[in-house]
């Protein structure tokens, strides 16, 4: 295990001219009144005439509404009002969530409350809203919805039959979006080459599970026609840009405020139907109401993400050599595409990374979008990766096997070599800068690999079945505005960020991206306190408020560090040169001869201390007057920052695990977990580490235990946390990190994403590791969860 | 519901009189009664361990446990351990592992790993592992948290204390 004293400090050139925070494990900032139950999350916050609204939701996948009874509810105690989807389209708008980029991407109008048809149990019909909770509960049992059950649509496989009901009639059938990429001469390779393997990978539908469940407090302030919400999510201009247009009002009206928020994952990345109708009752009512969802709630109605069935073929030779990729991809969003970011997403990137980390020059990819009556998906952890990383892995496993290649050696032949960048994977992707082959001498190394397999063949002669299994990947992170921005999404891809210099001498960042427990804080005060100069315990970070952070995107595609924290470097080293401007002023020297270092301005020539900061803020501000004429003091600056270089920044890395399978049982013992990840510039070591490992757990979740399950009428059968299996701490393995720093050249900092790899490559590498240990019993499982029925299945024992 | 019941417990060593409906749970009355912060709601069957407090020395999961139950009990919530000292030395060995992230589930995992420590002195890793399996950790891998849990327990049975970090405003 990695303690914080062993993990490498800085390896790359400083980026400041006194570096002493960045690269270096820095305990978080603001993070230690979180361990004393000082957090403010959205349900610690109560305001005066506070209503709490619940959802009457749809009961069954697809129904048609009739008259709904709301007079024997609307009687009880307490309740301030009953609102149904005709009265609250008077003030919300519907929306369609289609990207122009997507082309010929569709989908259906969708309302806040349902209107005639409910579409997915879950989905919020009648809202009510009482003096308490508890009064909103109480009165919901009596709401009398009349409706008939409508055939659903369960099985995506049949979606697009001409025998399945088309769930929305004026689209003309389910599919919501195709794409088709053909590269190369494929079906002359597969017919020419030596080796060619096949598979049919299965994933199940899984969810974020964030432990603080969606809620928001919307409040609508009839004095000055003002909207503030208090939103647990990752994108606050987003939000207030949604809720201007939906409600027509202007952007100076709605102000969108987060604070604490208790887990996203990209669950709360997404608008979502009764984000609209909290906000549409606090407008009616003219008072704050509350909306926090139940963990029933949350099963059905946070968004889901991963159903997928994926046919795909590797072609090799004898020699070594990949030739080529083939994947027929169909996968299945729920009813509508989710607003504003689109459930196509997640099957685009399958097509895009499929095969990202290797050097074929053949490629063909199919995608098949269809709707049916289950919950919405989305984009979540990771958004595709680990479905192109489990599908890739996965062949080019059984391309080694059948091969006979170590699985680790066939990698190093085969995967782009580290002085082979930039250039274009074979789907189109732009990669910048990678490192696979750094990667796997690391992680041969840091697991002992040859120590390892040894001990697996002793085992297998004692009838213990062993399996390590690898997966190498690529991430993308840094954005530019072609994720979204290009496809008509208001989406920012930019952020800003404030850096001020207080009286005291405190230095205060104000930027659009907040923090969602990944330590976005911690390393904005890290990049700041060396961009400016001063100790880290004299820097200020506030997030979350978009009356006043400059304009940004928020939380999504490992950007923060990349995006958020070059804005944050940009602004602080402009900041500094203007606190070298005015002490010049001050000292009536040339600011060339001077230079900033722990909060004093020194000579650059001697060192010595000239000015501290407390006092370049007093003069700043309180004495201008003693200024030469003309001179604007200017400690607040803002600078912006987009990444436009290349479509994405991508990153890279390669995880391994080591599992013990029981044959009787079927039951997957997780031993050890190897990751070596390169995100660039490590701004701090030890939260690198935690993210890569608690995204590691995440996909683990997926791979072994994590599913929505739906019975034939597409009713969820595990909506609870008792039911629903997610990693305990039990079951997990010990996770080592290992860093390879190669920092992209599209910014200072040189820092790419790290918030997602972990859950990219986990289900890969296990996968692979349980096949490994299955095949002296001739047997694999590529239906993910992999679980200890479908292990009893493939060995033929039950 | 309508029927109220009078009761009177010490929260973090205050005494409180209330009147509350019996189904009433002891977590909700925390949170909403009495405004306390630290104590969170997850799942509200049992399963998350965000609402674990302290009844008579015991932790208890908050949200399965009526407040009327706490009827002239003692009530502890990581805001009355924090000050009175109880978890210092957890919590500084969180704050050096990164053993949070959102810290929706630290006060939880806080209060099982105090018992832990108090109960099981000599624990090996894996025995913390399986202790804090009654709590969900969406975001460390859990990883980190059994890392600072050991220290703590190499730190106590060396008679040592953990190194404090320096936190920051």
């Amino acid at each position: 295990m990695n303690k914080p004293a062993d993990l490498k400090g800085l390896v790359l050139d400083p980026v400041t001219n006194d570096q002493r925070y960045i690269g270096n494990s820095e305990p978080r900032h603001k993070a230690r009144r979180l361990l004393e139950g000082q957090g403010t999350y959205v349900d610690d916050i109560q305001l005066p005439r506070m209503g709490h609204v619940v959802y009457w939701r749809s009961p069954v996948a697809h129904m048609k509404i009739g008259k709904i009874h709301t007079e024997q509810a609307s009687k009880m105690p307490g309740v301030l009002a009953v609102v149904d989807g005709v009265k609250m389209a008077e003030i919300c708008k519907p929306w369609v969530a289609t990207l122009g980029h997507l082309a010929g991407m569709k989908s259906a109008p969708q309302h806040s409350l349902a209107i005639e048809r409910a579409c997915w149990q879950g989905e919020p019909v009648v809202a009510v809203v009482a003096e308490t909770r508890a009064q909103a509960e109480d009165a919901l049992q009596l709401i009398d919805v009349e409706w008939e059950e409508l055939p659903a649509v369960v099985s995506m496989e049949e979606a697009l039959s001409p025998d399945t009901p088309v769930i929305h009639p004026d689209l003309g059938d389910n599919l919501c979006f195709t794409r088709s990429l053909d590269v190369g001469q494929v079906d002359d390779v597969f017919a020419s080459a030596d080796v060619v393997c096949e598979a049919t990978f299965g994933f199940g539908r899984h969810t974020g599970v964030t432990l603080e469940p969606r809620c928001q407090i919307a409040d609508y302030n009839p004095g000055d026609r003002r909207l503030t919400v208090y939103h647990s999510q990752q994108a606050p201009h987003m939000m207030q840009d949604l809720y201007c247009r939906q409600f027509g009002l202007s952007e100076s009206d709605v102000h969108v405020i987060c604070k604490d928020v208790g887990g996203s994952f990209g669950i709360k990345v997404h608008a979502y139907p009764d984000d609209f109708a909290t906000v549409g009752l606090s407008m009616m009512l003219e008072r704050p109401v509350r909306f926090v969802a139940d963990r029933l709630e949350s099963f059905t109605s946070d968004i889901h993400a991963r159903e997928h069935r994926i046919k795909g073929r590797i072609a090799a030779n004898n020699q070594g050599d990949i030739l080529a990729f083939e994947i027929d991809d169909l996968t299945a969003i729920g009813p509508y595409s989710m607003f504003p970011r689109t459930s196509a997403i997640e099957g685009n990137q399958v097509v895009n990374l499929v095969g990202g980390p290797y050097k074929h020059q053949n490629y063909r990819a199919k995608l098949n979008v269809v709707f049916q009556n289950k919950t919405p998906t989305c984009q979540y952890r990771g958004v595709g990766h680990p479905i192109a990383c489990a599908v890739t892995e996965g062949l080019v496993d059984l391309a080694a096997q059948k091969l006979k290649m170590d699985p680790l050696e066939f990698r190093k032949r085969n995967v782009i070599p580290d002085d082979a960048y930039p250039c274009s994977g074979i789907s189109g992707i732009k990669l910048e800068v990678l490192s696979h082959e750094q990667c796997l001498r690391t992680i041969e190394k840091m697991m002992d690999y040859p120590a390892l397999r040894k001990e697996q063949a002793e085992l297998r002669k004692k009838g213990i079945y062993r399996g390590i299994g690898f997966a190498t990947l690529i991430e993308l992170t840094n954005p530019s505005p072609a994720f979204y921005g290009v496809g008509g999404a208001r989406i920012a891809s930019q952020d800003g960020a404030s850096a001020r210099l207080d009286p005291s001498g405190v230095v205060s960042i104000l930027i659009g991206v907040g923090e969602q427990g990944q330590g976005t804080e911690g390393i904005y005060a890290q990049i700041a306190a060396d961009a400016v100069g001063i100790s880290i315990k004299d820097v200020r970070i506030i997030t979350g408020d978009t009356d006043v952070t400059p304009y940004g995107g928020g939380t999504w595609a490992s950007r923060g560090a990349g995006v958020g924290g070059e804005a944050v470097l940009l602004a602080c080293q402009a900041l500094q040169e203007n606190i070298l401007k005015l002490a010049g002023a001050i000292l009536t020297r040339p600011p060339e001869e001077l230079v900033v270092r722990r909060g004093h301005i020194l000579d650059k020539a001697t060192g010595e201390q000239l000015l501290p900061f407390s006092e370049i803020g007093r003069i700043g501000y309180f004495r201008t007057d003693t200024l030469p004429a003309g001179f604007s003091a200017d400690l607040m600056v803002t600078r912006h920052y987009t990444q436009k270089e290349y479509p994405f920044i991508f990153t890279n890395g390669v995880q391994a695990s080591y599992v013990e399978v029981d044959p009787d049982t079927g039951f997957v013992k997780l031993l050890k977990h190897w990751a070596v990840e390169d995100c660039g510039r490590v701004l701090n070591p030890m939260l690198v580490d935690e993210q890569v490992r608690g995204a590691i757990v995440q996909g683990i979740g997926g791979v072994l235990f994590e599913e929505c399950l739906y019975d034939d009428s597409g009713l969820l059968r595990n909506g609870s946390m008792a039911d629903y299996l997610v990693p305990m701490a039990n079951e997990m393995p010990d996770i080592e990190v290992a860093h390879v720093e190669t920092p992209t050249q599209s910014s200072k900092l040189g820092a790419k994403g790290a918030g997602e790899a972990g859950t990219a490559g986990a289900p890969g590498a296990v996968q692979n590791a349980i096949n490994d240990a299955l095949a002296p019993l001739n047997a694999s499982v590529f239906d993910q969860p992999i679980t200890c029925e479908k292990i009893l299945k493939a060995l033929g024992r039950v | 519901m309508s029927l109220k019941k009078k009761i009177t417990m010490t929260v973090n060593g205050l005494t409180v009189n209330a009147e509350i409906e019996p189904r009433r749970h002891l977590v909700d009355f925390l949170r909403e009664d009495l405004h306390l912060k630290g104590p969170h709601l997850g799942c509200e069957q049992g399963a998350c361990g965000a609402c674990t407090v302290k009844v008579d020395g015991q932790i208890i999961r908050g949200c399965l446990y009526l407040a009327v139950q706490a009827d002239g009990c003692e009530v502890e919530t990581i805001e009355g351990l924090t000050k009175n000292g109880t978890l210092a030395d957890l919590q500084e060995s969180f704050m050096r592992r990164n053993a949070m992230q959102c810290g929706f589930c630290s006060s939880g995992m806080l209060l099982a790993a105090a018992e832990l420590v108090e109960q099981r002195p000599h624990a090996s890793r894996e025995e913390v592992r399986e202790w804090i399996s009654g709590n969900y950790c969406r975001c460390t891998g859990y990883h980190s948290i059994v890392d600072a849990i050991v220290d703590v327990l190499e730190a106590r049975a060396k008679g040592e204390k953990i190194k404090p970090v320096v936190a920051h405003a």
